[in-house]
């Protein structure tokens, strides 16, 4: 019998995500036992012409980490489903859109200025940007195009699977790889994680609060906080609640507050709104002062409540307005 | 821009606004018609999850009324409505939604004429703010 293929793929990601397939240490033999990784750029020297080879369906299961933002990272995603009889979405970016995602918040040419004009290392007098066709002379070059939205994967491609994780816990890879190499049959859209919210697992929860205690959001530089306790409880902001468990709680054991990359649970249709709605259920006053003070005290809220699934939320961006 | 009419999602409370919108009807009081009623049984029951589909789905504006302070049939809803729409306007800001599109008042069954004109005003502000524009940027 023919071996099964797999095929890792990165589009807009950090790395953190092929660092959770290193991850998987010894079990990373398990899984060349049964099967050949054909394809994955950071690791091996294949091109994409021999993708392009490849018969529809040819490989068992596909590995695409990190969102979508650049006309290779979808010409890519569509090439992979065509040739691959699983696609699995890797990580938080290519599952809710990811930290990337945040430049949702700001316009495709805000985003350009900033990294090639504005940033104080960058020097750039003459103001260039880069253009996806430009001319050095007699050679005409062509750079991928850079598009407005940072999209998760599925968005763009149907996608079997989805690992959360920023990056995943090592277990929930090797959960979905050995799926597929055993030919389990899930349904289509599972998350390889927990179902319940992180705080029904997590260590601390003998110590949530059941009701109103937040006078002051505290943010982690300003002082020491107590390792057992939660930090809810202890006025400082963590995305338990409204995000799904199954990670391991590495965070946590680290004593540090969750910041949401597993991403919703399945019954939150949006987890910013939802951690919000959480929160305001703790907070202590019924001052619209005092609450605003509070309110007031917590910078740059869409970036924390969405920090890793603006895209995949209901808004997915900054709107716009004709007042704006 | 005169014949734009803006929709209000109406997230009335089950035992004043929603009282008082019924009266306001059986008194014939005029209104404009943009409003869209949701009944809740409190208006504590107001997600911000709905809030944000609610625009998510093409209405220009919101409009959560509640009981007066300590008057809240189970006695803190109103409380908890006012907390999460502070948070919320501050959020929605930064998704560029005006704050004006999101409104919190405390609207007692008797108070008829308070309704029209909070209705009234937010439907000018509106008209002045136009449509969200959901789609744009999109690619």
């Amino acid at each position: 019998m023919e071996r099964p293929k797999i095929a890792l793929y990165w589009c807009s990601s950090c790395g953190g995500c092929e660092e959770s397939v290193l991850d998987l240490s010894e079990n990373i033999l398990k899984i060349t036992e049964s099967a050949d990784i054909v394809f994955w750029p950071v690791a091996l020297d294949t091109k994409y012409e021999e993708v392009n080879r490849m018969k529809d369906g040819e490989i068992a299961a596909c590995l695409i980490n990190g969102s979508i933002r650049m006309d290779e990272h979808e010409y890519m995603a569509q090439l992979l489903r065509k040739k691959s009889r699983i696609v699995i979405a890797h990580g938080s970016c290519a599952y809710i859109g990811g930290i990337y995602g945040l430049a949702n918040f700001y316009k495709r040419e805000e985003c350009l200025n900033r990294a090639y004009k504005e940033v104080p290392s960058v020097k750039n007098p003459e103001g260039i940007l880069p253009q996806a066709q430009s001319r050095d002379g007699e050679v005409e070059i062509e750079l991928s195009g850079f598009h407005d939205l940072v999209k998760p994967l599925n968005h763009v491609i149907e996608v079997d699977y989805y690992i959360p994780g920023c990056p995943p816990n090592p277990e929930n890879v090797f959960e979905a790889i050995m799926s597929v190499l055993q030919n389990r049959t899930l349904p289509k859209g599972n998350v390889f994680a927990d179902q319940k919210a992180l705080c029904a697992t997590c260590s601390r929860r003998d110590t949530k609060p059941e009701k109103a205690v937040i006078k002051e959001i505290k943010r982690l530089h300003e002082w020491q906080w107590d390792p057992e306790k939660c930090f809810l409880a202890q006025d400082m902001i963590c995305l338990g609640p409204a995000t799904r468990g199954g990670c391991g709680e590495r965070c946590i054991k680290a004593n540090m507050p969750c910041r949401g990359c597993y991403g919703p649970t399945e019954n939150i249709i949006d987890q910013g709104g939802k951690f919000l709605s959480a929160l305001a259920s703790i907070i202590d006053s019924k001052d619209k002062r005092e609450i605003e003070k509070i309110a007031d005290s917590i910078l740059d809220m869409g970036g924390l409540f969405y920090r890793y699934c603006l895209p995949s939320s209901l808004l997915e961006k900054k709107v716009k307005s004709l007042s704006s | 821009m005169n014949s734009f009419e803006p929709k209000i999602i109406a997230f009335l409370c089950n035992w004043c606004s929603y009282e008082c919108a019924d009266s306001v009807g059986r008194a014939q009081k005029e209104y404009p018609s943009n409003l869209r009623v949701v009944r809740v049984m409190c208006s504590g029951r107001v997600d911000p999850q709905f809030v944000i589909k609610a625009f998510k789905e093409d209405a220009e504006g919101i409009m959560i009324l509640g009981c007066h302070a300590g008057e809240c049939h189970y006695k803190e809803g109103n409380y908890q409505a006012l907390r999460r729409y502070i948070l919320l306007k501050k959020m929605l800001a930064q998704f560029g939604i005006e704050g004006g599109r999101l409104r919190l008042h405390w609207v007692s069954a008797s108070e008829g004429d308070k309704f029209v004109t909070i209705v009234s005003e937010m439907v000018r502000d509106l008209k002045k703010l136009g449509p969200l524009l959901l789609r744009d940027m999109e690619r």
